[in-house]
Order: C-alpha cells, then structure tokens, then sequence
C-alpha cells in the first residue's frame, strides 16, 4: 500500500488532490482516466485537499474557542442538519408552519350591525375566542351583548352576533368550538330587535 | 479432548456429536442474530447446521460484506435486513448518491435466494428498477420494509402491488422519495388478500379511496394500517368499520367538520377496535375531536402524537384515558405542564420521544424544559428510553432524573442550542451526563449535547461499561475526550462525532479498537488527510473513506470508517475517496 517513510508522505501533497477510486499506489487505468480531468480541474481552482484541511485544523481550533461566546450570530445562522431531526419530520414540520402561515396571513370577514350606516372589516385570527371577539365588536359599534347560554342564545340585550357559514346559514356565534367557528365563518352580522329573539331560542 | 479429563469435556463431547438433523432442529429454534453468531462460533459442526437453518440475515452495513459472501455461508435466507447509509444521512449530512444501492444485492438474491420472502432496507438507495425486478424475480415475496431509503417513486411501488401476489406487508416509511400518485394502492388484483401491515402514512398523493376501502375489507388478516394525511375523519370512520380486528392505527388528518351523526359514528367505530394498542398519524388533531379516541385508548401502550401539535390540556385530556402506555411520542407544544400530567397518568411508561415544534426559531423560549423531564422521571419509573429535544437542561436536574431512573438503557438528551452550558449554573454538562453513565450500568445508547469538555468522555470511558452507540455534537475539549471512549468502552459499536475538536491523534488512538467496531463517523473534526491515510495503512480490513463538501466552505470534511470483508467500495462516487 504505498512506500512507507518520508518520501512518500511529500507525494501525498500533490496526489491528494486526486480523488481516486482505488487505494493509493494502485494505478488502475479507467480510474485515472475517469478521474484525471476532474483532478486537474480541483488543482487549479482550490488549494489541495490537505493544504485545506491542515489549515482548516487550526481555524477549527480558534473556531472552537470561540464557539462558546460568539452566540449572537451563530445562533442566527441555520446549521446544516442540527438539530438532528430527520427529513421526513423536518418537511412537514415546514409545511404546517407555511400553512399556519398562509393563513394567519388574516381571516377577514366582513362585520355589518343592523342600522349602522357602513360595514366593517375584521381578521378573525387576531381573536384568542368568543369573548374576546365578542368585547371587539362591542368596542368597535359601540353597544352590549347580553350572557350567552346554551339553552337561551343572548340574554339581557336587544343584540345578537351572527355569522354567515359555508352552507349559506344564518347561525348564532358560540354554538360550535372557535376553531369550527373560524374555518365556517363567511361574514358576521350583529342583529338587533325581534330578528335577533327569534335566533336566540332556537338550537 | 481427553474423555477422562472431566466429566464435564466428556458431556461436550456428546453434545457435539448430536447427528446433525437433531442439532439443526434444535437450531432452528434461535432466532436472535447475536445469539446464532455465537451458536456458529462453537465448533464446526455448529457453525455448519447453523448456516443450513437461518432463515434471516440482518446486515447492519451494507458494504461490510458482499453479497455472494453471505449467499454462500447461508443458503436458506427467507429474510433480509440490510442497512446502508451512515445515520447522519438522515440529517442531511451525507450528499446524494453516496451510495448504498439495493440492486447488487438483489441481483445475487435472484439467483441465489429466489424464495426469498421478506426485505427490510434502512438508509438504503432503491430505484423504481430495483423494485420492479423485486416484484418480477421473487415469486415467493411477501414483506418490504423501506424505512429512510430514497430514489424510488411511486412508480415502482404500483409493481409491487401489482406483481407480488402474496404480499403481506408493505410498509414505506419516511422516505424520500418522488411522490408521484396514489395510483400504486389501485394496483393490488381484485381478488387480492393477503396484507396483514399497510403503512403509506408518509406519502402524500391521493389514493382512490374506494380502492383503499375494497382491500381493508377484503384482507380479513390485516393488523397495521397506517393511512396518509389525505385520509378524512369520515373515510377513517369507513375503513374501521370493517377492520375491528386492527392492532396499529396510524389515522389520517383528525381535522374535519363532521356533523353530530357522523362524530357519533366515529366513536362508535374506535370503540369497536377492541384490540388497538398502537395509535399515530392523528395530523392536526385538536380538542374537537381527540375524545372520539378515548374508548379505545384504555389498551393503548403506544401513542404517536408527534405530528399533532396539541397543548398542555389537551395532552393531559387524552393520557387520562391511556393507563397502560408504554411508549409516548410527542411534541414540545404539550410544555412542561403536559408532561407532568403525563408522569400523573401514566406510570407503566417505558419510552418518552419529544420532538421539537419549532427546532430552527432560535429565539422563542417554548417547548419543554427540565422539569418536564424531572417530573416524568418522579411519575414513571420504568422509564429507560427518552428521545428529548429542549432549549434549557441543568447537571442537577439530569442527576436527579437518572436517580429517579436508573434503568435508562437509551438516554438521547439533544439541548438545541449548540454548546449551551448549564442555563442555572452557566458550567458546562459534564456533571450531567457523568451522573447519567455511573447511575445507569445499563445504559446502550447515548446522545450528548450542551457544553461538554474532556471530562464528560473521560466519565463515558470510565463508566459506561454496556455503551454501544455515542453521538456526539459540538463539544469542546482536546483528542483526550476521544481517546477516553476509545480505551474506555469495550461494547462500542457506533460512534458517531460532529462538529468537536478531535484530530489526528484521537483518530489514531483506535487503531486497535474499529475493527470490533461497526462505524466510526467524523465531521467537521480536526482530522486531516493525513491522519487518515495513516489508519488505512495500518488497518487494510478498514474502509477509510474520506468526502469532500462541496457545499459547506468551511467545515468540509468527513471520514466515515468502517470493517469490511468485502475490500474498498467499487461503487463509490467521485466525493468519497477509500484511502
């Protein structure tokens, strides 16, 4: 497997280079002539194999000092395969956060109240759930909403949140989970008056 | 052997004259792989009627040996276990067509293993050929395996279940492969019914459901079905009906608008599964719908959440039902709180795997911490497998988890910041993992992480008698770490090493120790050229391989270094060079 000794150890800086299928000192003929172009190629444009990795030993020395430190920019750059997940859980990693993304690009629905002059326009994704939509829209057009209960609807006020669903609906807010709620709701509609009683008992 | 030395040699002596169809029967009945290396390492006779009976070959690495090599020593195989590439691949460490292709192996196979029944490939490279051949030379074929593997399409999976008339497995895992239509499931013959384990979960494209639907009730034998996300809560709720007898489900997306009647159906159908204990898939599953599952979670010992981001409450809602989990696989999204509701509920648990939400925001401080940790170890005290990604971990708190748990057999703790010291006392993890190796005498596999020195692998050496697996990221310290693992573990097989300072002199300190090894890995060490080219002379029944990074400017250096009977590889690529 080679001359052993000094001089075969200066060879190494120049053949090192050349990325051979074999063991070094074999000199199969398709091997070389498959590789040389390739070899002559990596020569000319990058320092040699060694060259670079003996330099790269001592960067890698300072480097490694310095690891512990230096958190503001390395903590920023992504490293290559770290954390160790593999692919397949890493890709549908990313595509769940590209569709939350999409999405949590803003829900808008349109909001009308019975008697205001113009309508409104809301992102539903802003909204934690019911209650906190709920305290918006009453901030934003300036009235109440009574108690909500399973049985009664909206008691204690001549209001009720409603909302157009997929199918074309005209349903009570807070009926069906928030998550339900938001993926159905096509717009929002505040009736007030004997319209809004008449939702209110019913379920 | 002189018959009246002992009577012991004379007992010997009978037992190894047993005619050999009296030794072969009895054989036959081993089934382990390292208890059959061992039964062929008794005499001759032994090592003969052992080659005649086994039945299964498992090869933790495919360019160990050659092919002809092991059809010649066993000429029975019914199962093959191959595994190819390095695990970093998995992490995209290792640059495509690195290697490890199937195809050689199957064409030896063909001649010489034509009733071969079973193959079972990990990290494997597998082409649309490779797997048409199968499908065409194996008349006899019954189960595939594809876990990790890459360079196959869908197309070849449509031969399969056209051509292997008596498949009772088909199970493709976390591949990456070309999806490119669900057209393969409507390719099993009509009157096909013999599948037993059906696990596409990991593919993407649309399958016909109506064929899907047909082969569920057909294959009245079928225990594992794993569908994909494409799979609605209303179609699950089809296929259960007619499969009760099921053991593992891996659901489809648990996220659907179903009216009252249909989510009644659905729970009807989970509880009609009377013999589920492995539970998966469940993608975007949320309160909704998780109670549908709880009737049939009372039997459940292995649960997968870990492609459902659930929180805290919704986590602590499902374990309450699941009294006899053994393994539990989750998401950093449960947090801490999750975690301790599931040490309340949970005490036979063996196995805790929790995975990262969001492994690449380096500044959000969710996911789980030690205490999660802390707490599990407290409410399960079999627990000796944990899998746990987590952004703050303290020596005082691993030391306390493995007193609390002494029988971790695989302890795998990746903190996600590299290098990242102990957050309370700023001291690096060396305390930690020191307590991990002395409490745990059992301990096979390790994964270190956080701020390391010297120290924490002189205590490995020292202490970790039965470690047969290290990974090893972004440690500090000198070749001396390394050297200690090296003179100190006799049982190591799999030592695998990234970004740390370990050179030459580290690298040559095992020269006694990779051939009783399988693979060592290094990247982005302090090894040179040189270093390297000096282990391959000394050690010809080493593969030395070294890989050039194109990518990667910087740190562009790995070796990979394994035994080998079968020479350097003659299939290597131009990036890999066999020293």
């Amino acid at each position: 497997m080679g001359s052993g000794g000094g001089s075969y150890e200066k060879d190494l800086n120049l053949e090192a280079t050349e990325l051979r299928l074999g063991l070094p000192g074999t000199t199969s003929s398709t091997a070389a002539t498959d590789q040389e172009p390739e070899a002559r190629q990596a020569r000319n444009n990058k320092r040699s194999l060694v060259d670079r990795c003996e330099e790269e030993a001592s960067e890698d020395a300072s480097r490694a000092l310095q690891k512990d430190h230096d958190s503001a920019p390395s903590s920023k750059a992504q490293i290559v395969g770290w954390p160790p997940i593999r692919s397949y859980r890493k890709n549908s990693l990313q595509t769940k956060k590209a569709e939350t993304e999409t999405s949590s690009s803003g829900i808008y629905v349109k909001v009308s109240m019975d008697g205001a002059p113009y309508l409104r326009k809301i992102d539903l994704n802003v909204y934690k759930g019911y209650s906190n939509l709920l305290k918006a829209l009453e901030n934003m057009f300036k009235f109440t909403i009574g108690e909500y209960s399973e049985r009664e609807g909206y008691k204690g006020s001549e209001f009720a949140p409603t909302y157009e669903d997929k199918d074309g609906d005209w349903m009570l807010m807070g009926d069906v989970p928030w998550e339900m709620f938001m993926t159905s709701c096509k717009k929002l509609r505040i009736m007030r008056g004997s319209e809004a009683r008449g939702l209110g008992c019913a379920v | 052997m002189d018959p009246g030395k002992s009577r012991d040699s004379a007992e010997t002596a009978r037992v190894m004259q047993f005619p050999n169809d009296v030794l072969e029967r009895i054989l036959s009945l081993i089934d382990s792989h390292r208890d059959r290396s061992a039964v062929s390492l008794v005499s001759k006779a032994w090592y003969n009627a052992e080659r005649w009976t086994r039945r299964h070959v498992f090869i933790g690495n495919c360019y160990a040996v050659l092919p002809q090599i092991v059809a010649r020593r066993f000429p029975n195989i019914r199962g093959v276990m191959l595994k190819g590439k390095p695990r970093f691949s998995d992490f995209n460490m290792v640059p495509p067509n690195w290697g490890a292709d199937v195809h050689a192996w199957l064409a030896v196979f063909a001649d010489q293993y034509p009733l071969l029944e079973e193959l079972r490939l990990k990290r494997m490279t597998v082409t649309d050929e490779s797997l048409k051949f199968l499908a065409r030379k194996f008349r006899n074929f019954r189960a595939l395996s594809l876990v990790s593997c890459d360079g196959f399409s869908t197309d070849g999976l449509e031969a399969i279940a056209t051509d292997c008339r008596h498949l009772t497995e088909l199970d493709i895992q976390e591949n990456g492969i070309d999806d490119i239509s669900g057209n393969w499931l409507s390719c099993f013959p009509e009157n096909f019914t013999s599948l037993e384990v059906l696990n596409f979960a990991s593919l993407s494209s649309d399958v016909n459901f109506d064929a899907l639907e047909r082969l569920v009730s057909q294959c009245k034998s079928l225990k594992i079905l794993k569908v994909n996300k494409n799979i609605t809560l209303e179609q699950l709720q089809r296929l259960l009906v007619r499969a009760p007898q099921l053991t593992e489900l891996g659901t489809g997306s648990f996220l659907q608008e179903l009216t009252a009647h249909q989510y009644v159906e659905l729970e009807r159908a989970f509880i009609s599964c009377k013999n589920l204990h492995a539970l998966s898939g469940l993608w975007e599953a949320t309160t909704l719908y998780l109670p549908v599952l709880y009737p049939a979670c009372t039997e459940l010992t292995f649960l997968n959440l870990s492609y459902a981001a659930l929180q805290s409450e919704e986590l602590a809602k499902l374990v309450a039902h699941c009294p006899h989990l053994q393994r539990l696989w989750v998401l950093d999204t449960v947090e801490d709180v999750g975690l301790e509701a599931v040490a309340s509920n949970c005490p036979l648990l063996e196995e805790l795997r929790v995975f990262p939400a969001d492994p690449y925001d380096q500044d959000i401080n969710r996911g789980v911490t030690e205490s999660g940790f802390l707490a599990v170890s407290l409410g399960c005290r079999k627990l000796h497998y944990v899998l746990y990604f987590c952004r703050q971990m303290t020596n005082a708190a691993v030391a306390r988890i493995v007193q609390n748990c002494p029988g971790f057999t695989h302890f795998r703790l990746c903190i996600m910041k590299p290098g990242q010291p102990d957050y309370l006392t700023n001291e690096p993890m060396d305390e930690g993992f020191g307590a991990v190796v002395k409490t745990c005498t059992n301990l096979r596999r390790l994964g270190v992480s956080g701020l390391l020195t010297d120290l924490t692998f002189e205590y490995i050496g020292r202490y970790a008698k039965n470690l047969e697996t290290l990974s090893v990221a972004f440690a500090e310290g000198s070749d001396r770490g390394m050297q200690c693992i090296l003179d100190g573990c006799p049982k190591m097989r799999k030592l695998e090493i990234r970004d740390s300072p370990f050179g030459n002199v580290a690298l040559l300190s095992g020269l006694e120790k990779y051939e009783s090894m399988r693979s060592l890995w290094m990247s982005a060490c302090k090894v040179t050229l040189s270093g390297c080219k000096l282990l391959a002379r000394q050690r010809p029944r080493l593969n030395v391989e070294v890989m050039k990074d194109e990518v990667d400017d910087g740190q562009s250096y790995k070796v990979y270094v394994y035994r080998t009977l079968a020479g350097p590889r003659t299939d290597a690529p131009s990036f890999v060079c066999t020293l």
